[in-house]
């Protein structure tokens, strides 16, 4: 069999190198467009292939050659190329929707010299974070992709922007100290960071040490998934941002803290500690999240609570701590990311052609673009779980494997989560009138919305679709992918064969000097004395 | 093994004076608490490391104890990170200033709206839906000030009008 593993390296390295080089090329934006569009197709296509090749076991990459638990390595497993391929088709709809947008806005909506790098290296980053194999990498990773998105959040630099993008960074940079105070602390506990190497020194560790290394790393990764008491700053910062970034954060940056999660909980920290709290933490996220939407009348703000709202989904799925829990957890995050994105996508439509994102503005839309009615009303119903849509399949399976738990809490949260999607229906619908079948307060511009900037939403929606259409084989993929999860052991032994070391070059060189022993003498046993 | 004692006090102290930094309203001042926060997490690994042992390389040998190399790798790229933020947000300072004379961290708008209702008494929402006050909450946010509200300081420039530059940073300086 040829070895694909060349493969993972590249949707972290090529997306970095296009940002160089798009940079490079800030003089001539014709390239920089080309440049960023055919890097960012290649990362999808190599994204679905690591899909495909995952699903016969993880592939891994040590990042040049050295073996394991002294070199970093990068991991493709079913669940990191699950995230890698749905987040790399969304990061590719979102440019092409960029794409159009400045051509029709041209500097107004962004400088484009500056947009292609960051976006590049926001991608880079986010696919450094899904598929490393060392918790340390995972950081950088979070600092690449928290870089750039704070460069994106204050594009131009409008009043506006820096007010809520301060927030936002202050906010994004005191939870990566908390997770690099987290990863010192695991540090000095085990003298490890490679992933595969902490799950297996990791249940060896004290009890209460352990609690309090898992708490830490849950609440860093709990700021970035903005869950409930941590989510303040979530609905403030990210309405202001343009429409395509708004787009590209809610769909991906989220989603990457909920990714750390699922790792911490299943890689990490087997046996469900900490579950119970998660699941009151999840039911809280849901309800005061959408008691959030129904109270907003602007419709950008609306879609940012809701998002909060749904990151609760996805805790409930982990936090259940069965295969069945995390099977739907993962099959969610799948469905969220395209649904979320594609909804901020089409309200960037309806602002620019209404001039405004206020529902006590907005009317009649339905009658004056049709086409933008159906755009937002398939991932609006999407998103409140309408049957048979991707939503209500994610959601289904929470619910049956919250009965399945059969705890009082499983059912406060499986009641929790039907009323929740309840009320997302009753805002969605809510906004659904305002906007689109009411009549205006006053006429509305109407201002043109470019054909090639309704293609790439439309191209989403209908990704979101097809999630639904193939659900059947994508929900096996993800009960595969829970059930690796629940076993640990294949991704243990893929990075670390004989559980000492990996395959890289160092491991001959080891074998040569007959001296096993010299990894770590230093780094072991640091302070949990 | 137990840490050196007087790397414990530093990293409490550093923590300290950072998270009382961060609370604070200015962003500059925000801004040197998070160095702080900073360069007490990067203490914090160094003390992770342990006490020096026997050298991390094959082939190598060695009188002496030597300390664990990876810490230090680590704490390099947090402090190359952290530079590069500090950076930024300095950036941002700047910006703020230019807009608005002042670098403070404002509140929620919304919380901020909602405590104004509900000092007046009044509804949330009024049901007649098109019956709002016509200023939404991004305009409201332009014209507010939080606790150094100083009452004429901000011109009130609407959000997204491109912001006046070179005739503000003149003439107002050392406000």
């Amino acid at each position: 069999m040829t070895d694909w593993s060349w493969l993972v390296p590249l949707p972290v390295v090529l997306p970095l190198s296009a940002a160089g080089l798009a940079l490079a090329l800030y003089r001539r934006p014709r390239l920089q467009r080309i440049v960023s569009l055919a890097t960012l197709t290649i990362v999808a296509v190599v994204s679905a292939a690591l899909l495909v090749l995952a699903d016969s076991g993880p592939v891994v990459v040590e990042v040049g050659d050295w073996a394991a638990p002294v070199g970093i390595n990068l991991v493709a497993d079913r669940l990191s190329a699950l995230m890698l391929t749905v987040s790399s088709v969304v990061i590719l709809c979102v440019l092409v929707y960029s794409l159009a947008q400045g051509r029709e806005d041209g500097e107004r909506f962004a400088p484009i010299s500056i947009f292609h790098p960051t976006y590049l290296v926001l991608s880079a980053g986010v696919a450094n974070a899904f598929l490393s194999g060392d918790l340390f990498n995972i950081y950088v990773g979070f600092e690449i992709l928290l870089a750039a998105s704070y460069v994106l959040i204050t594009l131009s630099g409008t009043t506006e922007r820096i007010r809520a993008g301060t927030i936002y960074v202050v906010v994004a940079i005191l939870s990566s100290v908390l997770f690099l105070v987290a990863i010192a602390a695991v540090y000095a506990a085990v003298g490890t960071v490679n992933l595969a190497q902490l799950a297996i020194r990791l249940p060896e560790v004290d009890p209460g040490v352990r609690l309090v290394l898992q708490s830490m790393l849950l609440l860093a990764f709990g700021i970035k998934a903005a869950v409930f008491p941590l989510s303040a700053w979530l609905p403030d910062s990210y309405p202001t941002a343009p429409a395509p970034v708004t787009a590209v954060f809610a769909g991906l940056l989220t989603k990457v803290g909920v990714y750390a999660i699922i790792r911490t909980q299943t890689l990490l920290f087997p046996g469900g500690q900490l579950d119970d709290v998660l699941m009151w933490v999840a039911l809280a996220t849901m309800v005061v999240g959408i008691l959030g939407a129904v109270a907003q009348d602007d419709i950008k703000r609306l879609l940012s609570f809701t998002l909060v709202s749904h990151i609760g989904y996805m805790v409930f799925g982990v936090a259940l701590g069965s295969v069945h829990g995390w099977t739907a957890a993962i099959y969610y995050v799948a469905h969220h990311i395209t649904v979320q994105t594609a909804l901020f996508l089409v309200v960037g439509l309806v602002e620019r052609f209404g001039g405004t994102t206020s529902l006590d503005r907005l009317g009649g839309l339905a009658k004056m673009t049709p086409v933008l009615a159906v755009l937002f009303f398939v991932p609006a119903m999407n998103l409140g779980g309408i049957p048979p849509l991707s939503g209500f399949l994610g959601k289904v399976g929470l619910l049956e494997a919250g009965v399945e738990l059969g705890t009082p809490v499983g059912y406060a949260l499986v009641v929790g989560s039907v009323v929740t999607s309840l009320l997302t229906l009753y805002a969605l619908i809510k906004a659904w009138n305002k906007a689109f079948w009411q009549s205006p307060p006053e006429p509305l511009p109407a201002h043109h919305v470019p054909a090639h900037m309704v293609v790439p939403t439309a191209a989403l929606v209908v990704v979101s679709l097809a999630l639904t259409v193939f659900a059947g084989p994508l929900y096996a993929y993800t009960g595969r992918a829970a059930q690796s999860l629940a076993e640990r052991r294949p991704y243990i032994e893929a990075v670390l064969p004989d559980g000492q070391r990996g395959e890289g070059e160092s491991q001959h060189a080891a074998d040569e000097t007959d001296d096993h022993d010299t990894d770590g003498a230093a780094t072991q046993d640091g302070g949990d004395r | 093994m137990s840490p050196n004692l007087v790397f414990v006090v530093t990293i409490a102290a550093l923590f300290t004076v950072g998270v009382y930094l961060v609370l604070e309203r200015s962003l500059t001042r925000i801004l040197l608490g998070i160095v702080l926060l900073g360069n007490g997490t990067n203490l914090l690994i160094l003390v992770a490391g342990g006490a020096a042992g026997s050298p991390p390389l094959v082939d190598v040998q060695s009188d002496r104890p030597m300390s664990d190399p990876l810490p230090q790798a680590l704490i390099l790229t947090a402090i190359v990170i952290t530079l590069g933020l500090t950076a930024f947000l300095l950036a941002m300072a700047y910006r703020s200033w230019q807009l608005h004379h002042h670098d403070e961290v404002q509140d929620d708008v919304e919380d901020r709206r909602i405590v104004r209702l509900a000092a007046r008494d009044e509804r949330a929402f009024e049901d007649d839906d098109t019956e709002s006050e016509g200023e939404s909450l991004d305009e409201e946010a332009a014209s507010a000030r939080d606790e150094t509200d100083e009452g004429e300081a901000f011109d009130g420039a609407p959000a997204e009008r491109p912001p006046p530059r070179t005739d503000h940073t003149h003439g107002k300086e050392g406000r």
